[in-house]
Order: C-alpha cells, then structure tokens, then sequence
C-alpha cells in the first residue's frame, strides 16, 4: 500500500505528546454519534506496480484510433515533443493560483504570454486566465453582455449542441431568454438575424467556423447586431484564427472558445481549455483570474493577479460568476504550443486542415457522399451517405478508422486535420468503396 | 453648494434650480484605502435615495455607493473611469454622479453633525 | 524578471515545421481571410525550452517545498498520478468514440463515482463540474430542480455562514438565489439560535463546510440539518475540506442532501497553477433524477428525464479523475483514513507549538488546518499578516492563507497537509516564531521583505487603476 506519509511511530508518539493527547483521541470533536464504526468499504491499499497494472488494463479496454476523422468539438492535432516536456515540468504543475506574486512570476508571467496569444489571435483587448472549457467560456459570457432591458440571447442552431445547451443550464435560473435560430444552408441569414433582432436583444452567439464546419458571415451579422445596440459574441476556432480574421476584425465585442487544438490531448473531452477574451470596454465583466502588468518597488516590470474586485473571494453573492480554479495548466500547455509552432507553424496546421479537408471532401463526392451544405467550409463539413451512416461508420471502425460524428441516419460530419496524410485519405475513400458501399 | 452626508459615507450635494451632485467623504476614502475602480451607472438610470447605484473598487474589497438622493441620473464623471484615484486625492471636490430628483433631507445630516460623527468611529 | 517570449522573438525564426502540403490549395473568400499574421512569438525550439525554463525557475509548488495554504490543501501529487493519466488508453481517446471502444474509461469513472460515494455516504455522483465552484453551482441547481419538481417554488434564499469561501454566495447568486448571512457563534460554529431565526418556508439550502474555514468540526451539525430538513430546506456539504474527516466521519451521515469534493484538494491531484482541478458532485436517492446529462453511472451515459441539463461539454475533467482513481487505489480503505488522521495531527501539532507564540483564533482542537490572528502582532509593532508572509517567501517556503477566512482579523490559515514530516513543520514554526521575534526588534525589515526573490513587492494599485493585461508588441 501505498501511503506518501513521512512520520515514523517515534515522531507521531513526540506529536502526540506534544499536543497532550492519546492517539485514539484525535477525533474527539468529533460527536460519537456520527463516527463511522466501520472502515470504509474500499479494497486495501495497493502497491504502485499493481495500481499501474490494473490502471493499464483498464487503459487497454479503450480503443485508440490510428486514423480520426471526427471533430465536433473535440480535435486531434499533432503535439511536439517541447510542449508535454515543458508543461510538465512540477514547478507548474504542483503550484497552485499565484497569490503571492513576488514568489510566482513564473506563473503569472506564463499566464500574461497566454493572455496576450489569446488577444493576438482574437484581436481583442484583454483575455482572462482561462474558464473550464469552450462551453462553459460561452455560458460565462452571456452574464458579460445582459443589461437591465436587455434579457435576450440569440444563439444560431449551428453552434455545438453542448455550447447551448451549457448555456441554458447557465441561465435556467434567471430571466434570461435564450432563443435560438434556424440557419439555411448551414449558416444564420441576415434575414433570420433582422427579424429576431430587437430592444430587448442583448447578443447573438454564433459560432466559426460553426458545428458543421460552415464559415458563417460574420461581418454583416455584426452589422446588424451593432445597429439594434446589442453585443455580438464569437465562438471561435483558436487554430483557424492563424487562418481568418480575427473575430474582432469581424466586429466580435467578446470572443470565447474551445482552445484544446492548441497542443491538448483529446483525453476523452477533458481537461481542455475555455478562452474568453473582450474589448476594453468589457473587460472588467470577464469572470475568473486575470494577470495584469505592474511594477515592484524598485520599478522593475512584474506581473500580478489584476482586477480581483470583480472576483468572488471579494464580491461575495453579488460576483456574477463563482469562477475560482481554472485550466492554469492547460493555459500554459497552450502558450508552448503556440511558442513552438510560431505564427508561421500555426497557419500551416489550420492551411494543412483546410486543405486535407477539401482533398477528402472531393474525393468522398466522387463516391456518393455529397456536401449537405453549399456553404463555404473550412475543415469540417456534413456529406449525406449512400448507405445508412451508422454502417459506414461501423465498416471503418473494422479498419481502425474513426469516422466522422453520425449527425443523420444517412449524414456524417467529418473532421480532417493535420495528423491525416493525403494516403491515409485516399486509403480511407478506397475502404469505404471497396469494402464499404 | 450646500452638502448633506448620509450615514452611509456619501454626500449629497444641493444648490437650488440646480441637479443634485453626489460624492464620497473623506472619511469613506480613507477607510476604502486606495480605489482603483468605480461602477457608475448609466445615465437615464433611475437611483433611490438609500439603495445602491454603483461601487467602488479598492484592490481587495469592494464598497456599493448609496444614493442620497431619489430621481434620474443626469450625468456621470467621466474621469474617474481614468483617473479612480481622484476620489483619494480630493473627495469633496470630485463628483460621482449627477442626479435630477429630490432628497429627503430628514435622512441625511449636515457637515458639522457629520464630522461630530465620523469622529466616533 | 524575465524577458517575455514575445521580446525573445526574431523575424523567421521558426521552431517546430510541418510536412509538406500534400493537397491542393484551397481559396477562401479574401474578406475573411487574415492580411497580417497574428504577431506571436517568432522563436526557435531551443529558446522556447529556455524560456520556460527560466519561468519555471521563478515559480514554486509543493515540489519545490512546504506549501501550508490554508483551504487548498496542498498534499503532494504521486508522480504515479502522472504516469496513469498519460497512458494512451486515457490521454488519446476522443469523447464522442462509440461507448463499445471506451469501455475502459466508462468502467473506471463508475468505479470512482462508487468509491467517492462510500467515502461521503451518498447514493450517486457526476463527475462532470470541473472545479470545486463549478461543484457548487450544479448542486445548487440540483436542488433548485429538487424543489420546482415538488411545486415548492416559494424558495428563493440560501444561507451561508460569514465564514464560507466566497464561492459559495456567488455560486448562490448564479443558480438564482437570494443570500442570508448567517453570523457564527463563539465557537466558531454555525449560531443555532441565529440560523433558527431565519429559517423559513422560502429557504431552499443551508450550505455549509464542515469542517468549516476555521478548520473546526461544527459538533452541532446534526441540530442544524435536522432544523433545516424541517424547515423544507436541504443541506449543502462544501467538501473543500473533506481531507480531515475520511474514514471518521460522512457527510451522508451527518444529514448532507448535496457534496462536492475538491479532487485536486483531497485525492491529490495537482493544482497546475490554478487547474485544472475536478469538482465531482454527490447527491442522496431523492436527488439522483436530476443529475446532469454526461454523467456516467454502471458504466452506461444517463439520460435523467428531469436532468438539470449539461454543465459544460462532455463529461468533465477526465483525466484528472483518472490521477484520483490512482491515488484511491494505491491508498485503500486504511490508507485515506490515514491520510486524514495524519492531516489533523500535523496540523494539531503545530497549533500546540505555536499558540504560545500567536493568538489562535479559535483556541480548541482543530482538524486539518487552523488559523491564527496576527490582530496583536499589528497593534504591538505595525508588521501585518502580509508582511509575515513575505518575510516567509525568503525562506522559501509557501506563506499559508492571509486574510481569510474574512471573520477572524489578521488571519493565516494554516494547513500543512499529512504528506510532510514533523522536521518540515518544525523548521516552519521555527521561522514563523523567528520572524515575529523580527517584527518586535526591527519592523521596518518585515515591511520591506521579501529580500531574496526576483522582484520586490508588487504595486498591485497601480496594476488595478491602470490594467495592461497583454504585453505591447
């Protein structure tokens, strides 16, 4: 049994003496009443090589795929060597939240790089040190953005079915009207937009590129919404903004995401990455850490957790967010993949994925499988199959191939990335012939 | 200008024919020590005398502004948005919000009874 | 200080290359696509290592050395913990994978849910919340559909001990509830008579920590669930500071409806800087309808007709449930009941060395942590908690919790955790005393201190009144 206890018999007798008690009077405080009178009902202790064992046997009984074409919300990306090395360094990743700076730059500084990459790709003024996930940094966002007359949050029906539905969770208890709009052809309409738009309006949520993979108008969206008074908020691909402009080139007041694609494991949906990033006039409505820039006594540059009035350790019931640990580790695993790859690195995965995805896309319509959606896409997109989804997807899996998600009884969406070779694409459409159709 | 305090640090300051201006006292900025934020209202939001319409932010606490007046606010100071330090430096002459509205005076105190006061706490 | 990487960077310098592109080019409409890149750090492989390894020699966790931070509960983190989370099977598999080909990790979340369950005497948890906050929030809407399910919809209000973390009023607040105070009694408990007083049809919970932020048992605690049981209300168990109590004591048999537990507190995973942590929630039989969708129970996802939805995407922090399951089996039924009782010890060791030399805010015996009042010191020679704690950084050793909880004046929370020995906290205290001796005799040395780190103190004013929150590039 493993125990990580230090205190040899001798010691804990000198404690105990120490405080004047008996051993089996510790827990004296305790009423009587309410002591356990058994053990708990758990296994005794096991040696670290057994726990590694049976830990590996469990491992063992989960299927990792040598080729993943799904998405939805969750991606592989090739990670370099540099990134798991670094961030797993213990310094990081046995410290907890830096609230004594002089003794945590290290930390604070690494949360400052983190922020400012966020700004960088999103274009916007300020980015707090992390939320749980994309879904949760979206939810955390609407409180941002409601005014006393301003209760309403459009959100398109394209958007990560678990975004909204996080979002109502978050907003279930409060007068909040979610309302969420049908798309055509794979994206939201200015049509659809004007008609729902009004005073009561407080934003509209879209995502980009969005649940199906389609690139959505972002700017003559903003137009509109700017127009009514209302925010607009970008749920947005961290990796495709090495690619696009930025959200608030596009007119994003606040821009939130999922950033596991930078340099996180798929590791079964978590932990991952929530970012939110605002422009200077929403900055203090971010919830969570924020890092902020200053000086120390002797006027050197230092870096210190800012704003934490807005905080719940302060704010008490009247923070609008309970936010306290975030995804720290996650934050710096992130900022060492973008350090690794550069600008230049980042671009070449999101110019890699756009690519493999249009190849396989063409190459998948040449056998049946047709674009569900003629709108622009970048590297998801829905094709419509020849034979029931569910068996194309169950052909693959017999050839170590994670399919696309089954979005339809005869529709699959389909996530191409770096990671997949352009012979493993044609090995893939050669398979679903072959052996498949 | 003549100007009432509530109990609650704020003053409320009342010149005939004229909006109401309202502040801190010296004594609620020394005891908030350093500000660095306020939370102003809009203008056009309405403020009740004895309820809050703001707060201002030190680096670890946070203290609601509460009006000593009832009506409609008709202008906020701007340069505290920058400058949240203004209120340290001379709280008498820097102005929070202005309200159009009335002030029930029975509520509030005037300077001399205020600074009998605060040298109790 | 360090240069950041963003001064380290230099036009083309390129770290980590990309195949070639094996597929044809792509063009997208022009006016969505970036004129300029992003202006990141433009380095090379070796110099990001070099950079992050200087940060990484300018920070410190409980690796580095002794890391008492009241509430936080900084145990060490079993390198094995690391080893399990980065097997393959874990770290390389994608969550929307068919049930069939994960078999492994649905059994394995089962079988934690089952042992945290044992542990706090409740019937079923989710391990989806992926933070101790994000605990409270799903449990405070578990019982907010608890009661709109009964049409008991006059509850509005949650009450909350002045001693609470702040999370639990503002995860309060989220869920929709109004909050009363309720003050604490002599003894740092919870005022029965005060809690009796406020108690109405229109409370929907009591939320409490107990052992509370003093780090004291409330021997109460069977009064006040069974008061606000009768009341209509349920009673909310914050398991921040689950680590004094298991094998001795179950929130399920103390009258709790609702816990959440602090994996990254209590089973050892690491705090990573500020996360990832993991907030798993517990409920009694009578809330089980309303557990959130992504749950997993009997190695099968539940899909509660009454669910109250999904509290973020997938089914939460999995790999840091995996590091805890780890932890859970290499310490057995005896080994966590050991765990808590050497964490009280350590902690009751100290208070007996140190009360002669500081006041003790609560002078009785403590569980896993206890705090000091640093009230006198202040009034006897000007040097503040603040200025202790970085008298203490010179030391190299982690300054315990300042400031909270809120009720006691100049408090350090101190919790050393079962994993250090006695020479660690006896050299602790020795520096804690020496230092007060220091605040008699020279003042002026703590009010400038700390001495020996990368920077002197920070002007967090200044960073508050005039935010620079990214760097200038």
């Amino acid at each position: 049994m493993a125990s990580y206890l230090l205190n040899t018999q001798t010691q804990t007798q000198e404690m105990l003496d120490t405080i004047g008690i008996k051993q089996d009077q510790l827990f004296d405080m305790i009423p009587s009443k309410l002591r356990l009178k058994r053990a708990i009902k758990l296994p005794e202790g096991l040696s670290e090589m057994e726990v590694l064992q049976k830990l590996s046997a469990l491992a063992a009984q989960n299927k990792v795929y040598s080729t993943i074409l799904r998405g939805a919300g969750a991606e592989q990306h090739f990670i370099p060597a540099v990134v798991k090395q670094l961030s797993n360094r213990e310094e990081f990743v046995s410290a907890y939240t830096p609230y004594q700076a002089e003794f945590s730059q290290g930390i604070l500084q690494s949360i400052f790089e983190y922020q400012t990459d966020i700004c960088e790709l999103t274009g916007m003024d300020g980015a707090n040190a992390s939320v749980y996930d994309g879904a949760t940094a979206a939810a955390e966002s609407i409180a941002m953005v409601l005014e006393r007359t301003r209760k309403t949050i459009l959100i398109a029906d394209s958007t990560h079915p678990h975004v909204i539905d996080t979002i109502k969770t978050y907003t279930s208890c409060h007068d909040t009207v979610i309302e969420v709009l049908k798309t055509e052809n794979g994206i939201l309409s200015v049509d659809t937009l004007k008609q729902a738009l009004n005073q009561n309006t407080a934003a509209l949520l879209i995502q980009q590129p969005n649940y199906l993979g389609c690139l959505e108008n972002i700017e003559s969206l903003a137009q509109m919404v700017h127009a009514s008074g209302a925010k607009l908020i970008v749920y947005a691909h961290p990796l495709t903004l090495a690619y696009l402009k930025s959200p608030r080139a596009l007119g994003a007041d606040i821009a939130v995401g999922e950033a596991q694609p930078l340099g996180l494991s798929l590791a079964f949906g978590g932990p991952y990455l929530g970012y939110m990033a605002a422009t200077n006039e929403l900055i203090r409505r971010l919830p969570g850490r924020i890092v902020g820039q200053t000086l120390d006594t002797e006027g050197k540059r230092s870096f210190v957790l800012t704003l934490q009035a807005r905080e719940q350790h302060i704010r008490r019931e009247k923070a609008t967010s309970s936010l306290c640990s975030n995804q720290a580790l996650c934050a710096l695993t992130a900022s060492v993949y973008v350090a690794a790859m550069g600008p230049q690195g980042l671009k070449e995965v999101a110019e890699h994925s756009l690519r493999k995805a249009h190849y396989f896309q063409t190459e998948l319509d040449k056998i049946g499988f047709t674009l569900k959606y003629t709108t622009p896409f970048f590297h998801e997109f829905v094709t419509k199959t020849p034979i029931s989804a569910k068996k194309i997807e169950s052909c693959l899996e017999q050839h170590d191939i994670l399919s696309g998600l089954v979005v339809g009884p005869q529709e699959i969406l389909w996530c191409v990335t770096e990671t997949t070779t352009k012979a493993q694409l044609d090995e893939v459409v050669k398979i679903l012939k072959e052996a498949c159709l | 200008m003549k100007r009432m305090y509530a109990h609650t640090h704020e003053w409320a300051g009342l010149e005939e024919g004229k909006d109401v201006v309202v502040g801190i006292s010296d004594y609620a900025q020394i005891a908030l020590g350093d500000i660095v934020f306020v939370n102003l209202p809009t203008i056009g939001d309405p403020v009740t005398q004895g309820e809050s319409f703001g707060d201002v932010e030190s680096v670890k606490a946070v203290s609601d502004l509460i009006s000593p007046v009832s009506g409609k606010v008709s202008a906020i100071n701007d340069a505290l948005l920058s400058a949240p330090e203004l209120l340290n430096s001379d709280p008498l002459n820097t102005w929070v919000i202005k309200v159009e509205g009335s002030v029930d005076e029975s509520l509030l105190m005037d300077e001399a009874t205020y600074l009998a006061l605060d040298k109790d706490h | 200080m360090s240069a950041l990487i963003f001064e380290r960077s230099i036009k083309n310098r390129r770290g980590i290359t990309l195949p070639e592109f094996d597929c044809p080019e792509v063009h997208l409409d022009e006016n969505i696509v970036r004129a300029a890149a992003p202006r990141l750090a433009q380095v090379g492989e070796v110099d990001v290592v070099r950079h992050y390894m200087e940060l990484s020699r300018n920070a410190f966790g409980v690796d580095n050395g002794f890391y008492p931070l009241g509430s936080c509960t900084m145990k060490y983190n079993p390198k094995l913990n690391e080893q399990t989370a980065s097997l393959p099977g874990f770290s390389d598999i994608h969550p929307l994978q068919s049930p069939d080909s994960v078999k492994g990790a649905l059994r394995l979340m089962s079988e934690l849910s089952q042992q945290l369950c044992e542990v706090t005497g409740m019937d079923g948890f989710t391990l989806q919340p992926s933070a101790g906050a994000h605990g409270e929030f799903t449990g405070l809407l578990l019982i907010h559909a608890y009661h709109e399910d009964r049409k008991d919809v006059k509850r509005s209000k949650v009450i909350v001990p002045d001693s609470a973390h702040g999370t639990n009023p503002a995860s309060a607040n989220m869920a929709g509830y109004s909050i009363i105070n309720v003050p604490s009694n002599a003894e740092g408990g919870v005022d029965v008579e005060a809690l009796r007083s406020v108690l109405s049809d229109e409370v929907a919970a009591l939320m409490l920590t107990n052992p509370n932020t003093l780090g004291l048992f409330d021997p109460n605690i069977e009064e006040i669930a069974k008061m606000v049981h009768e009341a209509g209300g349920l009673v909310y168990y914050d398991g921040a500071n689950l680590n004094a109590i298991m094998g001795e004591v179950r929130p399920g048999d103390m009258g709790f409806d609702v816990v959440h537990l602090n994996l990254h507190k209590t089973f050892s995973t690491p705090h990573g800087g500020g996360g990832p942590g993991s907030g798993p929630v517990g409920v009694k039989a009578h809330l089980l309808p309303y557990l959130p969708d992504g749950t997993v129970v009997k190695e099968k996802f539940i899909a509660n007709e009454k669910s109250i939805g999904r509290l973020r995407s997938f089914y939460g922090n999995f790999l840091v449930n995996v590091r805890a399951y780890t932890y859970i089996l290499s310490l057995g039924s005896n080994g966590l009941k050991e765990a808590s009782y050497n964490a009280v010890l350590n902690a009751n060791y100290m208070m007996a060395k140190l009360k002669d030399h500081f006041p003790v805010a609560y002078p009785v015996p403590c569980m896993h942590e206890f705090v000091l009042s640093l009230q006198k010191l202040k009034d006897e020679t000007g040097v503040n908690a603040k200025d202790m704690c970085k008298g203490l950084l010179d030391y190299k050793v982690h300054p315990p919790t300042m400031y909270f909880p809120l009720i006691v004046h100049e408090a350090l929370m101190i919790e050393p955790t079962e994993t250090e020995s006695k020479e660690t906290m006896d050299e602790f205290i020795r520096i804690l005393i020496e230092l007060k001796d220091k605040a008699y005799t020279d003042p002026e040395y703590l009010h400038n201190a700390p001495y020996t780190t990368p920077i002197k103190r920070v002007d967090d004013v200044l960073a508050a009144r005039h935010p620079v929150l990214k760097a200038v590039l």
